[in-house]
C-alpha cells in the first residue's frame, strides 16, 4: 500500500469507528472469507527466470463490513482484501475492493469511496465495462478487478438511471512479474508506470452511463473519458523490461440484450478514441437455455458469441479481433449450486484455439470448491498467445465462508 | 295490508327467488372464482410489505440444508397488473447478497433482473423457466412469484372438512405459458376465506408436490398470513419448509425500491 491509501485507508477506519458509536438501530453486517488456490501447469515455463515449479499456491481473504443506518438513508462498506502467492511477488497484493459511504434520497445516490461497477452483457468478452482496473494476475479471465475511488451520482427517473462518475485516481494493471506465468519474454516493470497525461495517475476521469428497459430490451450507452485501462506495452532503455503506457482515450459503448422466452440475444459495442487511431470493436451473440432437461432439475445452456476488434497495430493488442466463442452452461439446480461452463474461443484469423472450463459446487454451508482448467493450443511464433504457449493449467480453489 | 303492498311483497319475493335460482345455478367455473377471487380480495390493500424467512431443505435421506432469505413486495392493487417482489439472499454465505427482481405479469411472461454480486453484475434473465426449481428447492419460480387470481381458470370441486374448518376446494388450471403442472388442487377455508393446502399435478397428470401453508395469523390491517410453507415432493420425498418471521407492512417502500437500478445498492 503507497502512502495515499494508506492514509485512505486510516480516515476510513476514523469514519467507521465515528458509525459504530453512533450506531443506534443502525445495522451491521461482519462476514469474510479465506481461499485456497493452487495451480498445475501442464508444462514447464517458457521464460528464463520464471518459477521453474509447475505447483503455484496462493492464499487470499476478503473481510466485509457493511453498514446502514437505522432511517435506511446512508450506508458504509468497507471491505480489504489481501492475497499472497508464493511464486509471484507482483500477484500477492492488498486491496479495498469497497471502502465507500453513501446517501440515498427518493431519486439519487451519492456515493463517496472506493467501489467495483460492472457494465454490459456478454459472456465471454466484457468490451462496455471500463470503470475498474482488470487485477490481471489475479485470473487471465479478467473478472477480477480493483476498488476504483470516485464520486457517483446515481439518479433514478421513471425514464432510467443515469450514473454519473468522477474518478480522482487512477489504479495501474496488475501484471506477473518476472517469477510468474502468463507473461511475454520481457516481464512487465509495474514500478514505472508511464502516462500520457502530465498529472499521471491523478488525472480526473470522467463517465457518464444511462440505463434502462423497454419491455423486452435492456439498454446501457456509456461514456468515457480518461486515463485508458488497458496499457500499451512498451520496451524500456535497456531492453530488459515492457513499460506500461497508459493513454488518455474516450469511449462510447452501447450495450443491448433482447430478452424472449429462453433466448437471450446480447451486443456490446464500443468506439475509443485516442490511440492512434480511432477505432471499434463489438461482441454479440444469443444464449439459448434448455430447461429442465431429460426430466431432471437440471438447465442446459447454449452460447455463440462473436468477437470483433477493428484496432491497429498502435494500440494495445487485443486477442479478441476476429473470434468466435461457443460455450455451453449446465446448472444441476441442486441445493450445491453445482454449475459447469465449457468453452471454446477460436481465432478465425489464425486457428488458435483456447478452451476454457468452469466448475463450482458448495459443499455443506459455508465451503466452495471451483476448478479451473484453460488451454491453449496452435498459436504461432508470431502471435501473441505464443507467450503463453507452455502456460496451460488446472486450478483447484477451496474457499471457506465466514 | 293494502293490496298494492301484497303485489309488490310477492314481486319482490319471487324476484329475490329468480335470484338465489339464478346463484345455484351458476357454474362449478363461476363458483370457483367467486371462491379464489373472495381469498384474494382479502388480500388487497396491503400494501408493501417485507418479510425474512428461513428456507430449510431436507432430501430423501434426511439431509438438511438451509438458506436465509428477504422478501419485499410492492402492491399493483389492479387485479390486471402483477405485484412486484425483490428476493435478497443472506445466506448460504457464498452467494449472499444475489438478489431476483420480478415484475410480475398476469399472462406475459414475468420481467426478471438477477443480480450476482461477487461480479457486481445484473442480469436480466428469461422468465420461461416457470417450472424450474428455485435456488435448489422443492418450490419452483412458478410457485414462489405472486400468485396473482387471474393467472388460473377455477372449477368449484367440493367442499371438506379441513382440520376442524370447512374448506371448498378448488381445481385450477394455469392460463400463462410454461407451467409445468397441468392442474393444481386448492383447499380454501370457509371462514377465513385462506388457502390451506394446494396440490400439484405434473405434465403427466400425477401427482407432484403438496403444498401445506399453516400458522395463519392476521395482522393489524387485517391481511392473513401463513408462516409456515411446507412443500413436499410426493415423487422424490424431498422437502422444502418456508418459516416466515413476522411480516412489517407500511414500511414506506415505493415503486421506486423495485427498479433494476437499486440491485446493486441493496447491501
Amino acid at each position: 500500500m503507497n502512502n495515499a491509501n494508506t492514509s485512505r485507508f486510516f480516515l476510513l477506519a476514523v469514519l467507521l469507528s465515528a458509525l459504530v458509536a453512533q450506531a443506534d438501530e443502525a445495522s451491521w453486517d461482519f462476514s469474510a472469507n479465506v481461499e485456497l488456490q493452487t495451480r498445475f501447469f501442464t508444462q514447464d515455463a517458457a521464460w528464463s527466470g520464471q518459477e521453474s515449479n509447475t505447483g503455484q499456491f496462493s492464499f487470499a481473504t476478503t473481510a466485509e463490513v457493511r453498514w446502514r443506518n437505522a432511517e435506511n438513508t446512508q450506508r458504509a462498506s468497507f471491505i480489504p482484501y489481501l492475497r499472497w502467492d508464493q511464486a509471484d511477488d507482483e500477484r500477492s497484493l492488498v486491496d479495498l475492493r469497497e471502502a465507500y459511504w453513501a446517501y440515498e434520497a427518493d431519486s439519487f445516490e451519492l456515493l463517496i469511496g472506493s467501489n467495483t461497477v460492472f457494465w454490459g452483457v456478454t459472456e465471454s468478452l466484457h468490451l462496455v465495462d471500463i470503470i475498474n482496473q482488470t487485477d490481471a494476475v489475479a485470473d487471465i479471465d479478467g473478472e477480477d478487478k480493483l476498488g476504483q475511488p470516485m464520486v457517483n451520482l446515481a439518479l433514478q427517473r421513471d425514464w432510467g438511471l443515469m450514473n454519473l462518475y468522477v474518478m480522482p485516481y487512477f489504479r495501474e494493471r496488475t501484471f506477473a512479474g518476472t517469477n510468474g506465468r502468463f507473461r511475454a519474454p520481457l516481464p512487465v516493470d509495474t514500478d514505472r508506470p508511464q502516462y500520457e497525461s502530465s498529472t499521471e495517475e491523478k488525472h480526473v476521469d470522467l463517465a457518464l452511463r444511462y440505463s434502462h428497459y423497454i419491455g423486452d430490451v435492456d439498454i446501457g450507452l456509456s461514456l468515457f473519458s480518461g486515463t485508458s485501462r488497458e496499457p500499451r506495452l512498451v520496451p524500456n532503455e535497456a531492453g530488459n523490461a515492457l513499460l506500461p503506457y497508459y493513454d488518455q482515450i474516450e469511449q462510447f459503448g452501447v450495450d443491448l440484450q433482447y430478452t424472449r422466452d429462453a433466448w437471450l440475444w446480447k451486443l456490446e459495442a464500443i468506439v475509443r478514441d485516442g490511440f492512434a487511431e480511432t477505432f471499434a470493436a463489438a461482441v454479440g451473440g444469443f444464449e439459448y437455455t434448455f430447461y429442465q432437461v431429460g426430466d431432471s432439475a437440471a438447465d442446459i445452456g447454449m452460447l455463440l458469441e462473436y468477437q470483433y476488434d477493428g484496432r491497429g497495430e498502435q494500440e494495445p493488442i487485443s486477442i479478441a479481433d476476429n473470434d468466435l466463442f461457443v460455450g455451453t452452461r449446465l446448472a444441476l439446480n441442486d441445493t450445491q449450486d453445482t454449475a459447469v461452463l465449457a468453452g471454446v474461443g477460436y481465432d478465425v484469423d489464425t486457428g488458435e484455439t483456447f478452451i476454457n472450463i468452469e466448475a463450482d459446487r458448495r459443499f455443506g454451508e459455508d465451503l466452495v470448491v471451483e476448478f479451473r482448467g484453460r488451454f491453449l493450443s496452435g498459436a504461432r511464433p508470431q502471435d501473441l498467445t505464443y507467450t503463453l504457449a507452455n502456460d496451460d493449467y488446472l486450478q483447484l480453489q477451496l474457499s471457506r465462508y465466514f | 295490508m293494502k293490496f298494492k303492498t301484497i303485489v309488490s311483497l310477492v314481486i319482490l319475493a319471487a324476484f329475490a327467488v329468480m335470484l338465489t335460482s339464478r346463484a345455484n345455478a351458476s357454474t362449478a367455473e363461476e363458483q370457483g372464482f367467486e371462491i379464489a377471487a373472495r381469498s384474494d380480495r382479502t388480500d388487497v390493500g396491503f400494501g408493501e410489505s417485507e418479510v425474512e424467512l428461513k428456507m430449510i431443505l431436507r432430501n430423501a435421506a434426511g439431509q438438511q440444508s438451509s438458506r436465509s432469505l428477504r422478501i419485499s413486495t410492492f402492491e399493483k392493487p389492479d387485479e390486471t397488473v402483477g405485484d412486484k417482489s425483490l428476493v435478497l439472499f443472506d445466506t448460504p454465505r457464498d452467494i449472499e447478497g444475489t438478489a431476483l427482481l420480478s415484475h410480475a405479469k398476469i399472462l406475459d411472461p414475468d420481467d426478471q433482473w438477477l443480480y450476482l454480486p461477487a461480479l457486481k453484475r445484473v442480469k436480466r434473465i428469461s422468465s420461461s423457466n416457470k417450472s424450474g426449481p428455485f435456488v435448489g428447492s422443492e418450490f419452483a419460480f412458478e410457485d414462489f412469484t405472486a400468485i396473482e387470481l387471474n393467472k388460473f381458470d377455477y372449477k368449484h370441486i367440493g367442499t371438506v372438512d379441513c382440520n376442524g374448518l370447512q374448506c371448498d376446494v378448488l381445481e385450477r388450471l394455469p392460463r400463462y405459458e410454461n407451467s409445468g403442472y397441468t392442474k393444481q388442487v386448492a383447499w380454501v377455508d370457509q371462514t377465513d376465506f385462506q388457502i390451506r393446502k394446494v396440490e400439484f399435478y405434473d405434465r403427466r397428470g400425477d401427482l407432484l408436490k403438496v403444498l401445506e401453508l399453516k400458522d395463519y395469523r392476521q395482522y393489524e390491517n387485517g391481511v392473513w398470513r401463513a408462516h409456515l410453507l411446507s412443500m413436499s415432493n410426493v415423487q422424490t420425498n424431498k422437502q422444502t419448509d418456508l418459516i416466515y418471521d413476522d411480516y412489517r407492512f407500511d414500511i414506506g417502500l415505493s415503486e421506486g425500491d423495485f427498479v433494476k437500478g437499486r440491485l446493486s445498492r441493496l447491501r
